[in-house]
């Protein structure tokens, strides 16, 4: 295995009176994209917002480049998550900019760029992920939700990052636009050399663009190895998620 | 014992809720203090907070100091003390009504666009956002509004004062038939410059917490469009709470002592 890019180790998180990641265990090597699958509100996500530092976890520690980032915050924790950019499940585009500012965004205001410098780079940027100068001026209001994440991709490498995580990027799209969005990942994660984490449970996208799966199953991964052999995981609940079924030992908590 | 306990649970959480206040409120005036701000953003704020404000505080003022030197003069006509309507107008506008009524009105008007702005932007994950793109939330969204709404509400109430001295003005002299030489006069007697400095002072109180509580209940939100909704509403309210109570302590201060 290559030299880990990101190490999470016995990370817990609570909120309330509910455990939501009870001593999650994750290596991520350096150029690997994972992908996270697990049912709608496991925790995924969470695990992204707390290597991102957006929440704090309750124990555990989180390495990224071998250098402990957990109890880090301000300056020292925003060299790290410099590093890394991120395309959100809704895009969480800027709607009071413009669609080339907001992909120029880290690069105005993390470099200090100059207006038209910056400008260039979001057209080539955005002329990667297929989007032409036309769309430039629009406001995000005005495009599709497909669009809206092509601008989001764009925005998210616009600096180069050596990490890039996908939160759900399919979701909400035509099956032939996920998998447009499913073919960009693959392309701009293997021309940056960059490290990917996704999270999705659109399983044609996760055997699209992982190297490897992790299934998240009650705040725990109960199962991590190449997609080429998920389908013999030998467990249960791997098969029951990724062929979709109601019955097996899953339960979904109809309610809480 | 028992009825003890809610008594004890309202006051926890009141503490937890005016902690987290305090802390927030900190954070954000740091970055407020600290280098590099955002002139940009801060000028668009000025113009949102201050210019876009200028017709409802105007009307708010013009018919305030109108009603003023109508009620005083069906008052002081009784004793023969018209000439104290002049000193009644201008005081009584530029130590509290000019200053209160445009935060309550600013608090209307800009505290719920900012909850609703900020609330949105929360609930869609362009906070989350920002932080990933490596701009600090508190330096980008929260330090321009509150250094706008500190520097835009003393000017809002210098014009507020203006134009409502200018309808009382109007009332005394086309209606109850003042000479207007002379009731500007008079005005001129009765306003030390004190009056005008401290609802000054205060509007930049109030345009803090207009803005503060805007930015706060904004920026914790949760739960999509109604909870954006329940921002907006809480903001306001607040402010307005915040704005008459801080009202009082301030004019003890000023005037009592």
């Amino acid at each position: 295995m290559t030299t880990p890019k990101i190490e999470l180790s016995d990370l817990k998180k609570s909120f309330g009176q509910k455990t939501v990641l009870d001593g999650v265990d994750l290596t991520i090597g350096t150029g690997e994209s994972v992908v996270i699958i697990g049912s709608s509100g496991a925790g995924k996500s969470v695990i992204l917002k707390c290597i991102l530092g957006l929440l704090s976890p309750d124990t555990g520690t989180i390495s990224i480049d071998c250098a402990d980032v957990t109890a880090l915050y301000g300056k020292a924790r925003e060299r790290h998550t410099a590093k890394i950019g991120m395309l959100f499940q809704r895009a969480a585009l800027f709607d009071s900019l413009k669609v080339w500012e907001n992909v120029a965004f880290a690069l105005r205001g993390r470099s200090g760029a100059p207006r038209k410098q910056a400008r260039e780079t979001a057209l080539s940027k955005m002329a990667q992920v297929g989007l032409g100068p036309d769309v430039a001026e629009l406001w995000p209001a005005e495009l599709s939700g497909g669009m809206q994440k092509r601008v989001g991709l764009a925005r998210a490498i616009a600096t180069d990052p050596e990490i890039i995580f996908f939160d759900e990027p399919t979701t909400g799209l035509d099956p032939i636009m996920s998998d447009v969005i499913n073919d960009l990942i693959v392309d701009t994660v293997r021309n940056l050399g960059a490290t990917a984490l996704s999270i999705t449970h659109d399983m044609a996208s996760a055997r699209k663009i992982a190297d490897r799966i992790a299934m998240l199953h009650d705040g725990r991964i109960i199962w991590d190895g190449p997609v080429a052999e998920i389908d013999n995981s030998g467990t249960e609940f791997v098969d029951q998620f990724i062929h979709g079924r109601a019955a097996g030992p899953i339960k979904m908590a109809l309610r809480r | 014992m028992s009825f003890l306990a809610p008594v004890g649970r309202v006051l926890i959480r009141f503490l937890v809720a005016t902690g987290r206040l305090v802390v927030f409120a900190l954070t954000a005036v740091s970055h407020c203090l600290r280098p590099p701000l955002y002139g940009g953003l801060i000028g668009r704020q000025i113009i949102q907070i201050g210019y876009f404000s200028l017709p409802v505080v105007g009307l708010t003022a013009i018919f305030t100091g109108m009603v003023l030197a109508l009620q005083s003069y069906t008052g002081f006509a009784r004793f023969n003390a018209e000439s104290a309507i002049a000193g009644v107008v201008v005081l009584s506008m530029t130590r509290e009504l000019g200053p209160v009524l445009v935060g309550l009105m600013v608090a209307g008007r800009v505290g719920a666009a900012i909850a609703a702005e900020v609330g949105t932007m929360r609930v869609t994950e362009q906070i989350d956002a920002l932080t990933t793109l490596s701009t600090n939330p508190y330096k980008y969204l929260i330090a321009p509004r509150l250094i706008a709404g500190v520097v835009t509400l003393p000017i809002l109430v210098v014009v507020a004062d203006v134009i409502g001295v200018f309808g009382g003005y109007l009332v005394s002299v086309y209606s109850l038939d003042f000479n207007a030489a002379n009731y500007l006069k008079l005005t001129w007697g009765f306003l030390e410059p004190f009056d005008a400095i401290s609802g000054i002072a205060k509007a930049a109180v109030f345009g803090f917490l207009v803005t503060l509580m805007g930015c706060y209940h904004g920026f914790h939100s949760r739960g999509g469009a109604r909870g954006v909704g329940t921002a907006a509403t809480n903001a306001v309210v607040s402010a307005s709470i915040l704005i008459l109570a801080s009202n009082y302590i301030i004019t003890t201060a000023f005037f009592a002592a």
